[in-house]
């Protein structure tokens, strides 16, 4: 339906709608190839990823020398977790609480990525921040921070390839 | 044929439509009411205006950005972070074969002044150059005032996250952030942050969508989030990226919303390499040794994300690191 006229002096749709997906509903572009390797985009989709992932995996979908872009299924909750630096979070689908504490056992500043407490943090509680779909919150570095999602839920995470993270290039990437 | 740095700059009188014309080193650039027009010792090209605002406006406001700025298959800039290579035909594969391709390595600030008094004396009041062209009258005609709050907008950088203390804010109408007619139904909730007594403003989050869904400008990324040299710069995306970006690294879209089709070609040649089609929920890398230009027909939310390490462009031309993300 043709809308008001704009700046241009062009006629603008009477409105649009906004395409997001969801773990539920995705759609996958793809790479058409004339002459490359499919191999050199590592081209994914991150709510596949989640889909076939299990909760709380850590699934590297991009990596940029030491840096990396995770993806997590975010479903029940997870385990206590930390790092020596800033880390972020997105919701992409669902909604997940976070849970921060400070605690007595800081990683080193040598080791980078998230890293597993082996207990739960013997901290103080420094309070919570509740995501839902788009929504981005700072883990402070050396914090430690729990999330809990009721639902299947996707988080992406902004941070450094650690210990935890799984890289599975074959098995989520577009090959051919 | 290169030139060393020192370069001099000039600008003349107005000509019969009221624009001036500038040198930089050998080049020249002048303008009438349809077309801009450059001029080096080997050659000359000529481009739609509005085309090549749109273009200048994006290699002045990233300061010339990681790698290449080809404003089209001939005339650009590289970055050397420090220096700036100003070319013709560099990368065009029959310049290079003809001997035809011209380029000055030029100080950054030097470039960087004289494309700013470019693109000031060129754009009219009618015309912005960050806009998509539903949101802009027209960069034609003869010289009709200008429009300077639009081309000096502050690129949004934030140091660790938007919306912690003392970083940058959160766009709201009160701001002159107001939502785009193309995101009128983005969800405009915030997260709940509650941090206990002694950990105020430890906690943040901000609604990522609704921060994008209020951007001004189109193919203009801005720093969102910082881990270390890792750059989150999602950015808003309608009809055509101005420029076609050379990568001197890997560099990475995140598809937020809706679909964006990439062109990508041979960086150095100009070749095709490949045609990508991004929905919500792609991950693609752009490999370090292509250029790429994007389509995005309805306004659409895009994370590219950077790795900002001042080192990498060395690594990667001197095969110290790979062209491409991971083996596998």
């Amino acid at each position: 339906m043709a809308g008001a006229t704009n700046a241009s002096g062009a006629v603008e749709a009477a409105s649009y709608k906004t395409v997001f997906a969801s773990l539920e509903d995705f759609s996958k572009g793809g790479v058409e190839l004339i002459n490359d390797d499919p191999r050199h985009y590592a081209f994914s989709n991150m709510y596949e990823v989640a889909s076939i992932s299990k909760p709380w995996e850590q699934v590297a979908v991009g990596k940029n020398m030491q840096y990396v872009l995770e993806v997590v299924r975010a479903e029940g909750q997870s385990g206590w977790r930390t790092a020596s630096h800033d880390q972020f979070a997105v919701s992409l689908d669902g909604e997940v609480e976070i849970e921060f504490f400070t605690h007595g056992a800081p990683v080193d500043e040598s080791v980078e990525g998230s890293v597993a407490l082996a207990a739960d943090p013997d901290g103080q509680r420094m309070g919570r921040v509740v995501l839902n779909f788009g929504h981005q919150a700072l883990l402070p570095a050396n914090s430690a921070y729990r999330m809990t999602a009721s639902r299947p839920s996707v988080v992406m995470i902004q941070t450094i390839a650690g210990a935890d993270t799984k890289f599975r290039w074959a098995e989520i990437c577009q090959t051919v | 044929m290169s030139i060393e740095a020192g370069t001099p700059t000039s600008s003349t009188e107005p000509n019969a439509e009221g624009y001036r014309g500038f040198t930089l080193g050998q080049f020249s650039f002048r303008r009438d009411e349809y077309f801009a027009y450059i001029s080096w010792p080997t050659g000359s090209h000529i481009m739609s205006v509005d085309a090549f605002l749109r273009a200048m406006q994006r290699d002045i406001a990233w300061d010339f950005f990681y790698g290449i700025v080809n404003f089209d298959g001939v005339f650009g800039t590289m970055n050397h972070y420090g220096t700036v290579d100003l070319f013709a035909g560099r990368y065009n594969d029959s310049y290079r074969k003809a001997e035809l391709d011209y380029s000055e390595n030029i100080d950054t600030p030097i470039i960087r002044e004289q494309f700013k008094a470019i693109l000031e004396d060129w754009t009219n009041q009618t015309f912005d150059p960050f806009a998509s062209p539903h949101e802009t009258g027209p960069a034609f005609g003869v010289k009709n005032g200008s429009n300077v709050d639009a081309i000096t907008r502050r690129r949004v950088a934030a140091t660790r996250m938007v919306n912690l203390p003392g970083d940058e804010e959160l766009r709201n109408d009160e701001n002159g952030h107001p939502l785009n007619r193309m995101f009128l139904d983005v969800p405009q909730d915030e997260p709940l942050v509650e941090a206990e007594p002694g950990f105020e403003g430890q906690l943040a989050g901000f609604n990522l969508f609704n921060y994008l869904a209020r951007s001004q400008v189109t193919w203009n990324p801005s720093v969102v989030s910082v881990c270390k040299d890792s750059l989150f710069c999602p950015t808003t995306e309608e009809y055509i990226l101005p420029i076609i970006h050379g990568n001197d690294r890997v560099e990475w879209f995140i598809q937020l919303s809706d679909e964006i089709s990439w062109e990508v070609e041979d960086r150095d040649t100009g070749t095709m390499r490949s045609r990508v089609v991004m929905k919500a929920g792609d991950v693609c890398a752009m490999p370090a040794d292509i250029r790429h230009q994007g389509y995005s027909p309805k306004r659409s939310m895009l994370l590219v994300w950077e790795n900002g390490d001042p080192n990498l462009a060395d690594l990667i031309a001197s095969g110290q690191a790979p062209t491409y993300p991971a083996d596998f």
